[in-house]
């Protein structure tokens, strides 16, 4: 198996807490995979993501990119926040230019960092609104210049938190379409937590999901043999899409119900 | 679905236009009388009140109508000059608002400063916070006794004490507004490796502006409110000794008018100060 990014023994352990978020996850993700993680609120999703943007030392254990151990945060693993964290004080070109100008930037010339932030942006569907602030768009919008913003920097991955979580059901399946567009086009390795089955099926090659935290583990890993590019329509009556479907609902539903649901 | 069917059917295409055309247009108008009126309404009301209770035998208070007939000239003419102290009300606030605008301005630019540090350094914070909040509630003519044996001269101890009053708001505000810069955007920066100086300039200091422009907006208030008092104490041009001059020579209704204009100066100046704010963080202080 390529090991492009190799998560291996991770421990993450909170100060003042007796047991630790995640133990011992292991997890091999190859170039230009589109892997989804799945579990229940409160098992440590969104920790294992912080992790490897370098967000949050790890207790024991590491992940390793491409051969070289993370340490740090860094524009080689650009996050999409979950509530897009978009500068209000910069306008939706200056947000992505900002980040242009301090990563891959670096490099080019004026013009060519000007064409670059208009490509990403076009990339993304939002050229009219570029001189807009982000106050001024709506919710569907920030999220795309946050998915701009991070595609900017030419992450080698792009890690996704619950990126579309907050928004409504027909924004969320538009901004899902475009992703899967996006990481045909560019090929991108993609680490996307969600709490979403539909959403983990129909965009990941490989489910990976978390039993209940704390002391959350990897509980089971599922291939979605579904070929690409996939069609939202066409795929919801797909035998093999309903399965997948299926068998993760049952590991979340019957294996490893929600503790918070089950003590009610 | 007989819900629907009630309804009227929608008119033909072709109607639609004359239709929309004879729509009431709002008036331009309305919203400024809306805003004009309840407040000219009240202030005749409250001058009513105040000339009927000020009209008795056994009032101590001139009413406005003698306030007018009494101060006519100096209502009428702010920018008169007969030499010495003998000067318009105009010459007075600018003499004061002078005084006001320097030690404002050094107040702006060491609370500023002071407050980055705190807001950046917890040892700082933990050292100077302390004492910070012991000074603050210092009244500000408290300073002045001090100030006049420390410069033995009046006018700088005068913006003293005005720098003295506005800096604490300014510092405390400075320091809460880079203290409290959204995880949020830090993750951001981290993620850029936007460091040092690059990350005080695009993040820190844009992320704090709202709350800085907070502390300058309460600053310029105390400011002006100190100012006053100060004058009375140390003399020369300036509204508050005009005010205590013209209360040595019982000339009541001349205080009544510099209280207008002190008035009128003093929300002028927080308007002033709320602006820039608001054109200095581009909208985003809502936000």
């Amino acid at each position: 198996m390529d090991r492009f990014l190799d998560i291996s023994r991770l421990s993450i352990q909170f100060p003042r807490s007796a047991v630790p978020v995640l133990r011992q996850v292991d997890l091999q993700i190859a170039r230009g995979e589109y892997v989804a993680v799945i579990g229940h609120s409160g098992c440590g999703k969104s920790t294992l993501l912080n992790v490897i943007a370098g967000l949050l030392p790890p207790s024991a254990g590491g992940v390793v990119l491409e051969g070289k151990e993370i340490d740090g945060p860094g524009p080689d693993r650009a996050v999409v926040f979950q509530n897009h964290s978009l500068l209000p004080w910069l306008t939706c070109y200056e947000n992505i230019r900002l980040a242009v100008d301090q990563t891959v930037g670096r490099k080019m010339s004026k013009a060519e960092r000007h064409a670059w932030v208009m490509e990403t942006l076009a990339l993304v569907h939002m050229t009219p609104a570029k001189d807009k602030r982000p106050a001024e768009i709506s919710g569907g919008m920030k999220q795309r210049i946050g998915i701009a913003r991070a595609l900017s920097m030419r992450p080698k991955v792009l890690l996704l938190d619950e990126p579309f979580g907050a928004l409504d059901a027909l924004t969320r399946a538009h901004l899902q379409d475009q992703v899967m567009e996006i990481h045909a086009a560019r090929g991108t390795t993609v680490v996307m937590i969600t709490h979403d089955v539909d959403e983990a099926v129909l965009l990941s090659d490989r489910i990976v999901m978390l039993t209940n935290g704390p002391n959350a583990t990897v509980g089971e890993i599922l291939k979605v043999e579904l070929p690409r590019p996939r069609n939202r329509l066409a795929l919801a009556a797909d035998p093999a899409f309903v399965a997948a479907r299926t068998a993760v609902l049952e590991f979340l539903h019957a294996r490893h119900a929600n503790p918070a649901m089950s003590a009610a | 679905m007989t819900a629907v069917s009630t309804k009227p059917a929608p008119a033909p295409a072709q109607m639609s236009r004359p239709l929309l055309a004879r729509l009431p247009q709002p008036s331009r108008i309305t919203p400024v009388l809306a805003s004009v009126i309840p407040p000219v309404m009240i202030l005749a009301v409250f001058l009513g009140l105040w000339e009927f209770l000020a009209s008795g035998p056994a009032a101590t208070l001139p009413p406005p109508s003698k306030v007018w007939a009494d101060s006519y000239d100096l209502i009428t003419d702010p920018f008169f000059d007969r030499g010495g102290l003998d000067k318009g009300l105009f010459w007075h606030l600018a003499a004061s608002l002078q005084r006001v605008a320097l030690g404002f301005a050094i107040a702006g630019i060491a609370g500023i400063l002071t407050g980055l540090l705190i807001g950046t350094s917890p040892f700082a914070m933990r050292g100077l916070d302390p004492i910070f909040q012991v000074l603050r509630t210092v009244p500000p003519l408290a300073w002045l006794p001090l100030s006049l044996a420390a410069f033995r001269e009046a006018q700088p101890s005068a913006i003293f004490v005005i720098f003295i009053t506005s800096v604490w708001p300014i510092i405390i505000n400075t320091a809460v507004g880079v203290r409290n810069v959204p995880q949020d955007y830090r993750n951001v920066a981290a993620v850029i490796r936007l460091r040092g100086p690059a990350f005080f300039w695009k993040i820190v200091l844009p992320a704090a502006a709202p709350y800085i422009f907070t502390g300058l907006r309460i600053g310029i208030g105390l400011s002006w409110l100190a100012i006053v008092a100060a004058e009375m104490l140390i003399g020369g041009v300036g509204i508050g000794f005009f005010v205590w001059d013209a209360w040595n020579s019982s000339n009541l209704s001349d205080i009544i008018v510099a209280l207008v204009y002190v008035g009128l100066v003093g929300f002028a100046l927080d308007r002033i100060v709320a602006l820039a704010g608001r054109l200095a963080t581009r909208g985003t202080a809502a936000a």
